[in-house]
Parts: structure tokens; sequence; C-alpha cells
């Protein structure tokens, strides 16, 4: 059989390829310095800026199932608006401490979607996209019916966090606001990153290539898929529970299947199976939306429409797929 | 009780074969392709819009409405199969829902646009109107109509598929397309000509619509769920499962919101979640 000494030889290259994968390039790096533009130029966008940087932590989380293992998802809103209802009512039984707040919503949502991810691996297809779709307007459903204790249509009202730290209050301008989103999305995109680039991150890319092959090379995908959208459904509880600690209440639309489009269509602009394309497609939804707002929105949504059928004819790889091929054509 | 007990089980039905007609298009073109269309529900709503048009706008009578919103909705349909969706039946699942999920929005603007927000009623002829006594029960009239039009569609299709050359072309198709081809078989009409098939009776079934739910520019996503409940219970490409899943929803909906109004929807996601779980290709799905 195969020499063992030749063997690890090969598990080290492997482990060194993963670790250079996992290297820091210039452009996260002017990435994350970029983010504070807003401070000091925009800052009156502020507000919008921390709303963008929680649909980003939610695009990320759709794109750790969805972009790298494959798992297709049409009701990701379900543990969005599990995480803010967890969130705004744990303020309600008088504990407001923003940071435990977050991990406990993250916690439940998480162990909610341990539970749900026994009915995920045992389908694919339009099984899949049906039973998501359908699981999340069921949460609607009952959130609407349980209106004793989810407010139904009226929202949670009364939502009252304390200051992060027990010093830094929520003010009007969202500075607050902005850098608490900030520093949470960063958290979540190291995680998504350490995911990503390791052995487990690398077994997913093959699961979404071709299921049936994992299992003939020794990687069964059931449990790796179990734990990757565990994983994601708690980050997508985290942040729903960041939209509750920062603006104070909770719509029943937290829940709806247009949010669940909305960040499959923020993913999909941005890039599906990077770590930056549900961020920049969030950026590229948000602030068009904030421009195009004073429009009836009804209208925005055919300009998103258009530009979704664009993207999936002309760059089904999302912008930054098709900016990487347009450098990869230049640099020959 | 056991009146309306009857009379919730007849307007399920009604409602039911409503949902068929909305849905069976879908469900052949999906077993044939693979392409998941969730812009189906948009040519719903289109028929509906030409049915309108065609009673108020032109002031013809709603029986010449209804083939009308047929083929307004199949000509749409195969234009937008020739020109747009074909380029897509290779590429995965998820480009063929997000580039039909942009369809839907557009097609919504454009609704909004033409016809605002609002409900549309529309002017249906006298015979269609009012309801027959049968001991002591009283059933409407146009939901009678409604299940003479489903049960006749079914038969048409069923006679086509299981009778004809063309059905046995399609039957062949869903089977297994490469060896369908491999016999000389041209798979590319078929496809359209079914695609035309389903989007005239996607029309057919929104104009229907108009009397029992109303339309709005929401029609396209609201219906688009239940179509897709259709499909998913019964099997693709199955003519008898999407009946019997179109019965059953029909009766679970229109049941659960009279006797459980407080759960609303909740019933019927829940036993299509069920239904799913239990087996993932539908009740009559093959593969």
């Amino acid at each position: 059989m195969a020499d063992p000494s030749a063997n690890q030889a090969t598990i080290a290259g492997t482990q060194a390829w993963i670790r250079r994968q996992g290297r820091w390039s210039p452009y996260e790096i002017a990435f994350w310095i970029a983010v504070f533009v807003p401070f000091f130029f925009f800052p009156t966008y502020l507000t919008l800026a921390s709303q963008i940087a929680i649909a980003a932590l939610f695009a990320l989380s759709v794109d750790l199932i969805l972009g790298y293992a494959g798992i297709i998802t049409l009701g990701h809103a379900m543990f969005f608006g599990l995480g803010a209802y967890a969130a705004g009512l744990l303020t309600k039984t008088g504990w407001g401490e923003p940071l435990t707040g977050l991990l406990i919503s993250g916690a439940f949502v998480a162990l909610v979607g341990f539970v749900v991810s026994f009915v995920i691996v045992r389908v694919q297809h339009l099984a899949l996209l049906m039973i998501t779709l359908g699981l999340g307007l069921l949460t609607l459903e009952l959130a609407n019916a349980m209106s004793w204790l989810t407010g139904g249509t009226d929202g949670l009202q009364g939502v009252s966090v304390w200051p992060i730290f027990g010093t830094f209050d929520y003010d009007l301008w969202g500075y607050t606001a902005y850098s608490y989103t900030l520093a949470v999305l960063f958290v979540g995109l190291l995680i998504a990153r350490r995911i990503v680039h390791s052995a487990f991150g690398l077994s997913l890319r093959g699961i979404r290539e071709n299921l049936n092959r994992m299992p003939a090379i020794g990687a069964p995908y059931q449990r790796r898929l179990q734990v990757i959208y565990t994983i994601s459904a708690g980050m997508a509880g985290v942040a729903g529970a960041l939209l509750t600690q920062t603006t104070s209440q909770v719509a029943l639309d937290v829940l709806s299947f247009q949010r669940s489009a909305d960040v499959v269509v923020m993913l999909i602009l941005g890039g599906t199976g990077r770590l930056y394309g549900g961020i920049i497609g969030a950026i590229i939804f948000m602030v068009a939306r904030d421009q195009l707002a004073g429009i009836n929105p009804q209208y925005w949504y055919f300009w998103i429409g258009i530009l979704l059928m664009i993207v999936v004819l002309v760059m089904p790889k999302g912008i930054l797929g098709f900016l990487a091929q347009l450098w990869e054509r230049i640099r020959r | 009780m056991t009146g309306n007990l009857l009379i919730v089980l007849f307007d399920g039905l009604a409602f039911g074969m409503l949902l068929f007609v909305l849905s069976v298009g879908l469900s052949v073109t999906l077993g044939l392709m693979n392409f998941v269309n969730l812009g189906h529900g948009a040519f719903g709503m289109l028929g509906g819009y030409v049915a309108l048009v065609v009673t108020r706008e032109a002031g013809l009578s709603f029986f010449l409405a209804l083939p009308a919103a047929f083929v307004g909705a199949a000509v749409v349909g195969i234009a937008c199969e020739r020109t747009l969706f074909r380029r897509l039946y290779r590429s995965g699942e998820l480009n063929q829902v997000l580039f039909t999920v942009g369809l839907v929005f557009v097609a919504t603007a454009i609704a909004t646009f033409l016809f605002g927000t609002g409900q549309q009623p529309i002017q249906i002829p006298d015979v269609l109107r009012g309801s027959v006594e049968i001991g002591g029960l009283r059933f409407g009239i146009y939901r009678i109509f409604l299940i003479v039009v489903a049960l006749a569609v079914t038969a048409a299709l069923i006679f086509g598929l299981e009778f004809t050359r063309f059905g046995a072309s399609v039957r062949a198709a869903v089977d297994n397309q490469r060896v369908a081809q491999g016999l000389g078989i041209d798979v590319d009409t078929i496809f359209a000509i079914t695609f035309a098939l389903g989007c005239g009776l996607a029309g057919l079934g929104g104009a229907l619509a108009i009397e029992i739910v109303g339309l709005d520019p929401t029609f396209a996503f609201h219906y688009l769920i239940y179509v897709l409940i259709v499909v998913a219970v019964g099997g693709l490409g199955s003519i008898g499962g999407s009946f019997l899943a179109a019965a059953l929803l029909g009766i679970a909906d229109v049941g659960g919101k009279y006797f459980v109004p407080e759960l609303g929807s909740f019933l019927i996601y829940l036993l299509m979640v069920g239904v799913l779980f239990w087996r993932p290709l539908g009740l009559f799905g093959k593969r």
C-alpha cells in the first residue's frame, strides 16, 4: 500500500494549501478600512449603514449554506425573525444587556436550526425549496396567530435595551448602532472565514459540487450539512437580534417571505460562494433601495426584477464573480 | 352541522379545482424540463387581466374572455420560453428560481402601473350567478361551473396525454428525455408546445379565479405558493396527482379557514411540510 511518509507529506501539503487560502488579501484589509468612511463622511447615513451591516450579516449566514454547501433556501427569514423576536422577548423579561442578549438569541435560533436541519438534509431540489418556503411561511403564520406573545401585526413594542458595556447608549445619529453592528459583522465574518478556510469548509464545497460522490470518498454529507445549517441559523438569528436591539421594536415582517427573497437577491447580486458576495450585495441593494425610497415600492421591485434577470443571464457568478473574471482577462 | 360540512366540502372542492387549473401546467412542464418556473403565477395573473380587459374594455361576454385569457397567456408564455427561459435549462435550480422571481417582480410592477393596486371585480353572465338549492343546501352556480370546467380540462388532458401521438411523445420525454431524443422525438418543440399549453391553462385559471378570490397585483406571488404546493405534493408530471393534491389543498384551506380561522393558512403549510418530509417526491412522484 501507500508509503506512510508520502501520505503525511500529502496531508502537510494540503494543510499548507488551506492555510495559504486563508491569508488576508490586501483587498480585504482595504475593505475593512473603508467601512469606517461613513463615520467621517456620511454621518447622516449611519442608521442606514447599520441596517446594511445587519443585512450583510444575514446574507453571510445564507452564503454559508447556499454558496458553500449548496442548500437552496427560500425561508431563511424564519431564523432572522426568530432571533429578532427572541431578543425582543428577552428584554421584556427584564434582561436588557445587549451582548448576552445576542448570544442567548443566537443560541436559541441555532437550536431551532439544528432541529430543522434533520428535515433539510433529507430532501433536495424542488422539495427542498418547498420545505424551506413552507417552514418560513409556517413560522410567519404562527407568529401572527400567537399575538399574545408577539403582538401580531402591531409588532412587539416597548423593547428596551441597556447601553453596550453599560456605557454606550444608542444615540439618535446611530454612532453606537453602527459601531455595534459593524463589530458583530466583523466577528461573524471571522467565524465564516475560519469555517470556509478549513478542511470542513472544503468538504462542504465538495458536497455542493457532488452530493453522491462525497460519501464515496469517505465523507458522509448529512452530519456536515447539519453542522453548517445550525451555524447559519444561529448567525441569521444574531442578525435578527441586532435589528431588534438597534431599532427597539420587532415588526411581523421580520419573518416575511419578502425578507427571505431579498436576502437571496442580495447574495446573488454580490456573488455566491464568496465571503464578501453577500456584503457587497447588501450594500448595493440597501443603498439602491434607500435612494429609490421616494418611489412607489412596487416600481422599486420592477428595477430589482430587471437587475435580477440581467445578473442571472449575464453574470451568473454575481458582481464579484464578474469582476474577478474581468480581472483575469485583463491580466492575461 | 352536516349541512355546513357539506357546503365546506363543496366550496373547498371548487377552490381546489381552481387551483388544479392554475397549476397543472407547471406540473407537466416541471416534469418535462425540470425548469423551476416560479413565474407560473404571473401567467395566471396575466390571464386574469386579459379577461378583465376583454369583458370591461371591449364589452364582450365572459364566455369569450375565458378563451382569450387562455390564448393571451399561452402566447406570452411561448414568447418568454423561446427568448428567455430556454437559456436557463442547463443552469442550476437557483438561477431558474431567481430569474423567474425577477420576472414576477416585473410582472407585479407592470400590473400595478396599468391597473393600480386595488381589487378588480369582473362582470359574470347572469346564468352563472346565484345558487341552486338541493336538499335544503344552497350551492353556488359559479362554483358548479368551476368544477365542470376543471373536470372538462382534466378529461381533455388525460385524453390528450394518453390517447394521442403527441401525448405519447410528451410522456416519453417526461420519463426519459435522452432516450426520447434518441428515438427521434423532437423534445425541444414538444416542450415549447407544452409550455404554451401550461401557461394558457394558468391564464384560464386566473380568469376563472377573479370571481372567487379577486384579482390584484399580488396575485402572482400569493397563488404561486398554492400552485407550488399542488405541484410538489402531487408529484411532478402527474396529472392525477395534481388533481388529488389540488382537491385536498382546496378542501383543507377552506375547511381550515372555516373551522379554525385563528390559525389562518398555518394548517396547509403544515400539511405540505409534513407530506414532503414523508414523501419528498410528492404523493405520486416517480422520480
